[in-house]
């Protein structure tokens, strides 16, 4: 009787290959091995995925669910909920304007807005060169610096939108060997 | 530790590092050493030491001599005038932040560090965080020893619950309360949270705390375990603080090699340990039921609750979720004892309440004082004052999640009851003073604007309601609000408040409500006159109108 039931007809359906045909490269096994088994562990190795590429490949968070044994969309779900992961390479620096209430009572806004206009990019872009990413965070507890940005790790105070342009063009003139910590300062 | 004539510390909070304490601390390594006095002269970064206002700071022990702001140069001429010479550099030393005589109840310590009450930070600033055998000389892990020792669990609890403390997270749920529940819910398995994610705009004091003085943490989590039955703790710390997350590490440890955190504690047989778990950037994660979603290494939206963690927490067993500061005054209360504690604070509300004082005032930093006082002896005493004669017009309490604050109700003490008299809160810390260059409704937009991105989207009362609110602020900002726009705000904000699923939704709604109360006539020109009385708002789609 089944055998007799009218077939549907198929969908049309090109078979591109199993993006995940070829085992995870290694330096992403590595990571992920050391989580094996560990129901709570996504977060920390999502956040050692970032640390190693700088950003979440697609491919990585497909290798993740699969090898941790995760639903894809749970992958997903966790890496898209919180503000530290990205999927994007970002630039060489990356640049937080503070919008925290007491660096916008000092005006953080004009800073953010003055950045962008001469970066030619909006929040959570990266310049076309690959050096600048401009991003915003909440407040990053130095609050009596207000209005502050940080670049990577180094945090400038007490900023305006002119001395704030200043900074990154310092930035750009020795972007050939990245930032020393002096010359940041 | 070896035992050292003088001990040398450097503050090293990111503004102290931003005016050269990296450099201040390699020059003097290099002069001790030049000097020959490495064997004498202990050193040590020590994080955030409370005050700001001449950073770096170097903090010179057994005598508590402070100097700031140093600068590198200054460093040889001090390592061989006060270490090698023994006389103070008093040319160098920071301007004293000394008692004025209005606060009788304030007692000094040792004359030249800040004036203020200090249980939670009692050892930050004082002590290498890097070193246990530091802490142990303070008085560290005794009140876990005589906990383990003298004490059965109920008479921990009893002696938490006698003492009044309050959870300092911002709700102000009694301490003592919430460990009961957990201690008399049968469960095999039990878990200690230290809430060490502080995300509010504002708020570092957790950071101070962790920074500078991290064996006070575990000690507290030990004595919570001890005290519910749990032999498993987390301490769930903010992604961003790095140095804290490497503090707690090493602390950890260190404790474990000394036999602090492991099995048989202290030969009681009592066994626990902690690990840490770094948050990843989500300020809902403050939020307890969130935090655990966390932990469990999901997305961080809040549970329904009942059933509380109390009962239903991580893995669906019992658990404590404590904030740092709330831990953090538990160990003195043990040692000390209850009757001890409630000398500090009001009757209601008992001990100190660790401020971030920020904005318009000419010192901004960090301040431990007694529950109960005002806003008014915050800003006269540790603010030194409005800057440049500008005076009060407002204070934003707890980062996001406080209160704005008229200047009519700065005279109210500033505890949980007397707070939730007026029908303000004390929120996690921050105080945001500000002055009159202030636009409630531009404060109003930048908070809800904060909201609205930090929304989970969860529940839609705070994904749609903060969402709406931000859209009518700033139509009120940009000049092309109505008045009926000012009955809506308020429909809303109830909304949040009261369907809302979590803490973040319910006190979203709190600006505007503040606003509306106590600068209903500042709002009111935004729509009446289309004009911003103090010319921050921008009118801007007035002007695009008109055009």
């Amino acid at each position: 009787m089944r055998s007799k039931a009218a077939a549907k007809p198929y969908r049309r359906h090109i078979y591109q290959g199993d993006p995940l045909a070829a085992p995870p490269p290694p330096e992403l096994m590595v990571i992920l091995d050391r989580h094996r088994g560990e129901p709570d562990a996504l977060i920390t190795a999502l956040e050692e995925i970032q640390a190693h590429y700088g950003y979440l490949p697609e491919n990585s968070l497909r290798y993740t669910a699969r090898e941790l044994g995760f639903p894809l969309s749970r992958v997903f779900g966790v890496a898209t909920f919180y503000n530290l992961f990205q999927f994007t390479a970002p630039g060489r620096y990356i640049i937080r304007v503070c919008k925290g209430t007491a660096c916008h009572v000092n005006h953080s806004a004009e800073i953010l807005s003055h950045l962008k206009e001469r970066l030619g990019i909006d929040e959570n872009e990266t310049t076309a060169d690959g050096l600048f990413t401009l991003q915003t965070v909440a407040c990053v507890g130095a609050c009596s610096l207000a209005p502050v940005l940080v670049v990577n790790d180094v945090t400038y105070g007490n900023m305006t939108p002119a001395k704030a342009w200043e900074a990154l063009a310092e930035l750009r003139g020795e972007s050939t060997d990245g930032p020393s910590k002096e010359e940041v300062r | 530790m070896k035992p050292v004539r003088s001990m040398v510390l450097v503050s090293s909070d990111p503004e102290s590092i931003q005016k050269g304490a990296q450099e201040v601390f390699q020059r003097l390594q290099q002069e001790v050493q030049a000097f020959g006095l490495e064997e004498e002269i202990a050193a040590a970064m020590v994080g955030d030491v409370g005050r700001h206002d001449a950073i770096p700071l170097l903090i010179v022990y057994p005598e508590a001599v402070i100097y700031g702001p140093v600068k590198p140069d200054d460093v040889r001429f001090l390592v061989e005038e006060h270490l090698l010479k023994g006389r103070i550099a008093a040319g160098l030393q920071a301007p004293a932040r000394e008692l004025s005589g209005r606060i009788a109840w304030l007692s000094a310590r040792k004359g030249t560090l800040p004036a203020e009450q200090r249980i939670v930070l009692e050892r930050a600033g004082l002590i290498d965080p890097e070193d246990i055998e530091d802490y142990i000389a303070h008085n560290g892990y005794e009140a876990v020893g005589r906990a383990l020792s003298e004490m059965t669990p109920a008479e921990v609890i009893e002696e938490i619950t006698r003492s009044g403390l309050r959870g300092r997270g911002g709700a102000g749920f009694p301490t003592g309360t919430k460990w009961r529940f957990v201690a008399k819910t049968q469960s095999d398995t039990k878990y200690i949270i230290c809430n060490a994610d502080e995300s509010e705009p504002g708020t570092f004091k957790d950071r101070l705390i962790l920074e500078g003085d991290p064996h006070s943490i575990i000690e507290a989590m030990t004595l919570a375990g001890y005290a519910v039955g749990a032999h498993e703790g987390y301490i769930y710390v903010r992604g961003e603080y790095g140095l804290a997350q490497e503090r707690l590490g090493k602390a950890i440890q260190q404790a474990r090699q000394m036999g602090f955190l492991g099995e048989d504690i202290f030969g009681s047989g009592f066994a626990f340990d902690i690990h840490i778990h770094s948050g990843a950037g989500a300020y809902i994660c403050g939020e307890e039921t969130a935090l655990i979603e966390s932990i469990e290494g999901k997305r961080g939206e809040p549970r329904s609750r009942p059933p509380f963690p109390t009962t239903y927490g991580l893995w669906g067993k019992p658990t404590v979720v404590n904030n740092v500061e709330t831990l953090a005054n538990v160990p003195p209360i043990i040692r000390n004892g209850a009757a001890w504690y409630r000398r500090f604070g009001t009757s209601s509300s008992p001990g100190t309440k660790v401020y971030t004082v920020l904005g318009s005032v000419n010192v901004t930093g960090l301040i431990e004082v007694p529950m109960g006082i005002t806003l008014r002896e915050v800003i006269a005493i540790y603010g030194k004052g409005m800057k440049r004669g500008t005076s009060f017009k407002l204070a934003q309490t707890g980062g996001s999640s406080g209160s704005i604050i008229p200047a009519s109700l700065q005279d109210t003490p500033m505890d949980f009851d007397s707070f939730a008299r007026a029908g303000v809160s004390l929120g996690s810390g921050a105080l945001l003073i500000c002055n009159d260059d202030t636009c409630v409704v531009d404060l109003a937009t930048v908070l809800l604007n904060f909201f609205r991105g930090e929304s989970c989207g969860k529940c839609t009362p705070c994904r749609i309601g903060t969402e709406r609110t931000h859209q009518i602020l700033t139509n009120l900002s940009e000049g092309i609000g109505k008045l009926s726009d000012l009955d809506d705000l308020l429909v809303l904000a109830d909304g949040l408040n009261q369907l809302s699923n979590c803490g973040l939704g319910q006190t979203a709604a709190a600006p505007i409500r503040d606003i509306l109360k106590h600068f209903r006539a500042e709002v009111e020109a935004h729509v009446r006159l289309k004009v911003c009385p103090t010319g921050v708002c921008s009118m801007s789609g007035r002007q695009a109108k008109a055009a």
